[in-house]
């Protein structure tokens, strides 16, 4: 890989906290702070380490980069942000962006986020991207400065719009199909992830009740006491152990869920495509009906229905004088719009190529990162099982002492 | 240690033959000891004009002289072992007669004839028939012999048969009456004891009871979430290509432990529910039995006191009070013996349940460990594989 900001720099988000202030509308809110730190990676010498540079930035801020991003470099596949409120809970879970547990795994997603970036070949070199990490005051005002929002096309906004393309490309198409699926799989995946969850906390919790009947029935019994108490004391160790296991797997489905906000990204890319494609098309129809247009005015032939046309016919032909300078308007039109075309398709053709770059190196980014998750996934039922089995041991050591 | 009061009952009809008393001391870990044997099994379904209910057949092996023979075959009814329960507990009020399923179940989704409710019936109906012929002195009761053998016209005469329901209605408002005046007032220390024992034992093992039920009910939501889950991995591993392979292996692993949590239910529902839901109503019976003994005790202590007021005639109250002594001393011996045994019983019960319970649940994490370590493994020899090709030039 070619030099990366993250080679030479070590970027964490190493704090989160709670302030309040006014926002743009005046009203005091509650909001929270992130803490970047930031440090030159050079050659270290013993004992020698480089000064820490460090700023605060809200998550609204991060969000404004990563629209910037976004609408800069529109054939890139742009990192997503961890989500903005809490979303696929479990009940256990809060719902609510000041929960300490959401605050802190944002933070996780956070610093993911600028290191997605700082490790992105193309990315890394953005001086918007460098100065949010080192420029603390003015940040807002020189993104704004770069115009970028002019730049905002409104109508991928509408997420759903469609444009009636003639000739799609069909690696884009197919490409957009698959993150519509991949998105709706993994948003499936992680409901389903949540109410199993839900299920098994239930199952732990209900087995701590056994400790404390067991205690008092211990109360009563001769020769059974010991047994049933220390038993129960295995049955409450159980019963906790969800917790950290509930814990651990929040994180697994933190990667599955940056997965999801990806194919939004994938598909975003498509889009843009498709737009382009759109416009191109439009540019080129365009052109095709100006060039009939002035192809019927010098030879005199009707072959499409114009109101003009029949306008002409019932208030008499025009004059010679009058069709020429429409010829002339016309043909210096067609001219402006070939050049037009001839750049459009430049710039389309440059897009797809560097696109397509992106999108191979998205892929294998991507299926490097999902199998890691799975066996990382692997490794924590592991843990669990182990668990279960070291409790079950001796819980049955200490039934069969009863 | 052998004592005549616990052969002896105070059923006047009960003989008292030689080989019971040699046979006195069976304890249901010694199989060798036993000689009659008692299975319940093939269900079957009658309709009549007016009803329609279930039948059970109960084997008997045994090599016991009093039977004619030494293998008998009949067809019984849930109503005969009613019978089969109250003449025992008429004829010993103060032995321990063990649980009966219940009529039907109010809670729970299980209708009257599933084949569920049948067979977890057939299965306590065996049980209790077993517990009675381990029982020292149950086992010879003359009731039970005519249950195991006779044939149905035969058992339903011999129902007919015995006190009228007159003088059990007399029996049972004498015993009203002496349960008002309680007995209480010189219970030994040791039956108080065992009133307190049982208050508590009673409390806890309906908690413990409910327990269980809320672990299988959440297993078992658990389980139908699970079936859900797999495969999403699998429609997943359609789009992908790369990772297809890991998809698949994860929808796997989940579908295995899966049919790992069924199994888990199913160790639940075949022995803890079952022992727990009997020894609810053990601690039922238990009181009952305690009960009882006061009652007995009680006629005893109404007796005596009447005897203060009435000085003239104590010579005809001394020997009913002598009788009542005797009455009284063979229930406190004849339930202290049953006592310590059913807390012996009930502790190796417990014992075995829980244990199965600890074993149950090291099986299912056992074999979802051995689940997902054959997966990780498959998963890094590949990894393995693709560095070794990418060195390769």
């Amino acid at each position: 890989m070619e030099d990366c900001l993250a080679k030479k720099m070590e970027i964490t988000v190493s704090e989160a906290e709670k302030r309040t202030g006014k926002n743009a509308m005046n009203i005091q809110e509650t909001y929270t702070a992130y803490l970047i730190e930031t440090r030159a990676v050079e050659s270290q010498s013993e004992g020698q380490c480089a000064p820490v540079d460090s700023l605060w930035r809200r998550y609204s801020e991060f969000e404004l980069l990563r629209n910037y991003l976004s609408v800069t470099y529109p054939h890139i596949v742009v990192p997503p942000l961890p989500e903005k409120r809490a979303d696929f809970v479990w009940h256990k879970l809060s719902a609510d962006n000041m929960d300490p547990d959401f605050v802190e795994r944002r933070r996780i997603g956070l610093e993911n986020f600028l290191l997605r970036v700082a490790s992105h070949p193309v990315l890394c070199q953005d001086k918007v991207f460098y100065s949010f990490l080192t420029q603390e005051g003015g940040w807002k005002d020189m993104v704004n400065e770069t115009g970028f929002q002019l730049k905002a096309d409104s109508r991928l906004k509408a997420l759903n719009a469609t444009f009636r393309v003639k000739n799609p490309d069909k690696r884009f198409t197919e490409l957009k199909h698959y993150s519509d699926e991949l998105q709706s799989v993994i948003s499936h995946l992680l409901r389903v992830r949540a109410r199993v969850a839900d299920r098994l906390y239930g199952v732990y919790k209900v087995h701590g009740n056994y400790g404390r009947v067991f205690s008092e029935w211990s109360a009563i019994e001769k020769e059974m006491g010991d047994g049933l108490q220390s038993a129960g004391h295995h049955m409450d160790v159980y019963a906790a152990s969800i917790d950290d296991i509930l814990e651990e797997e929040e994180h697994y489905a933190d990667l599955l869920k940056e997965y999801l906000f990806y194919a939004e990204a994938l598909r975003a890319v498509c889009r843009k495509h498709e737009l382009m494609q759109y416009d191109l098309e439009m540019a080129a129809q365009d052109l095709t009906s100006k060039k009939q247009q002035c192809e019927e005015l010098a030879t005199g032939t009707v072959r499409t229905f114009s109101l003009k046309g029949m306008t002409s016919k019932l208030f008499g032909q025009e004059t010679a004088e009058q069709r020429e300078a429409k010829i002339k308007i016309l043909e210096e039109q067609i001219q402006e719009g070939e050049e037009q075309l001839k750049s459009k398709n430049l710039e389309g053709r440059d897009f797809v190529k560097s696109a397509w770059a992106d999108i191979e190196r998205f892929k294998e980014q991507k299926n490097h990162d999902l199998k890691e998750a799975l066996i990382s996934y692997a490794v924590l039922q592991i843990s669990m099982c182990k668990k279960g089995i070291q409790v079950w041991t001796n819980a049955k050591e200490c039934f069969s002492k009863m | 240690d052998t004592s005549l009061a616990e052969v002896n009952s105070f059923s006047p009809s009960m003989p008292i033959s030689p080989s019971s008393m040699i046979n006195q001391y069976k304890f249901e870990d010694e199989p060798e000891l036993r000689d009659l044997f008692v299975t319940v099994d093939d269900p079957e379904s009658h309709i009549t004009a007016i009803e329609t209910f279930i039948t059970y057949r109960v084997v008997t092996k045994t090599s016991r002289g009093e039977f004619d023979s030494s293998e008998y075959e009949v067809r019984r009814r849930y109503q005969d072992f009613l019978w089969l329960k109250s003449k025992l507990e008429e004829a010993h009020p103060t032995l321990i007669i063990p649980p009966l399923p219940e009529k039907f179940i109010m809670k729970g989704m299980v209708e009257r004839f599933s084949d569920e409710f049948i067979e977890t019936r057939r299965k306590a109906l065996h049980k209790f028939l077993n517990r009675i012929a381990d029982h020292p002195t149950l086992t010879f009761n003359e009731d039970f012999k005519i249950f195991l053998t006779a044939q149905a016209w035969e058992l339903s005469s011999h129902k007919k048969q015995g006190p009228g329901l007159l003088s059990r209605m007399g029996q049972t408002v004498r015993a009203v009456a002496s349960s008002v005046r309680g007995g209480v007032k010189n219970r030994p220390e040791m039956f108080t004891e065992m009133n307190d024992y049982m208050e508590t034992f009673s409390q806890k093992i309906n908690i413990l009871d409910k327990i269980a039920h809320r672990i299988y009910k959440e297993e078992r939501e658990y389980f139908n979430e699970m079936k859900e889950y797999g495969p999403i991995h699998t429609l997943w591993s359609a789009s992908e290509e790369d990772i297809a392979d890991s998809l698949k292996g994860v929808a796997s692993c989940i579908d295995k432990c899966c049919k790992a949590t069924e199994k888990r239910m199913a160790g639940l529902s075949e022995n803890l529910l079952p022992i727990l839901h009997e020894y609810v109503l053990y601690s039922e019976i238990l009181m009952g039995v305690l009960k009882r003994r006061d009652q007995i005790q009680g006629e005893l202590d109404s007796k005596v006191d009447a005897l203060a007021n009435k000085k003239t005639e104590k010579e005809l109250f001394s020997e009913e009070i002598g009788k009542l002594e005797d009455k009284v001393e063979c229930a406190n011996n004849a339930l202290k013996a049953d006592w310590d045994r059913w807390k012996q019983n009930m502790q190796c019960d417990m014992r075995s349940t829980f244990t199965n319970v600890a074993e149950n649940n090291l099986r299912y994490y056992e074999e979802c460990l051995a689940t997902w370590e054959s997966f990780l493994a498959s998963q890094t020899v590949d990894l393995h594989v693709e560095e070794d090709s990418e060195d390769r030039p």
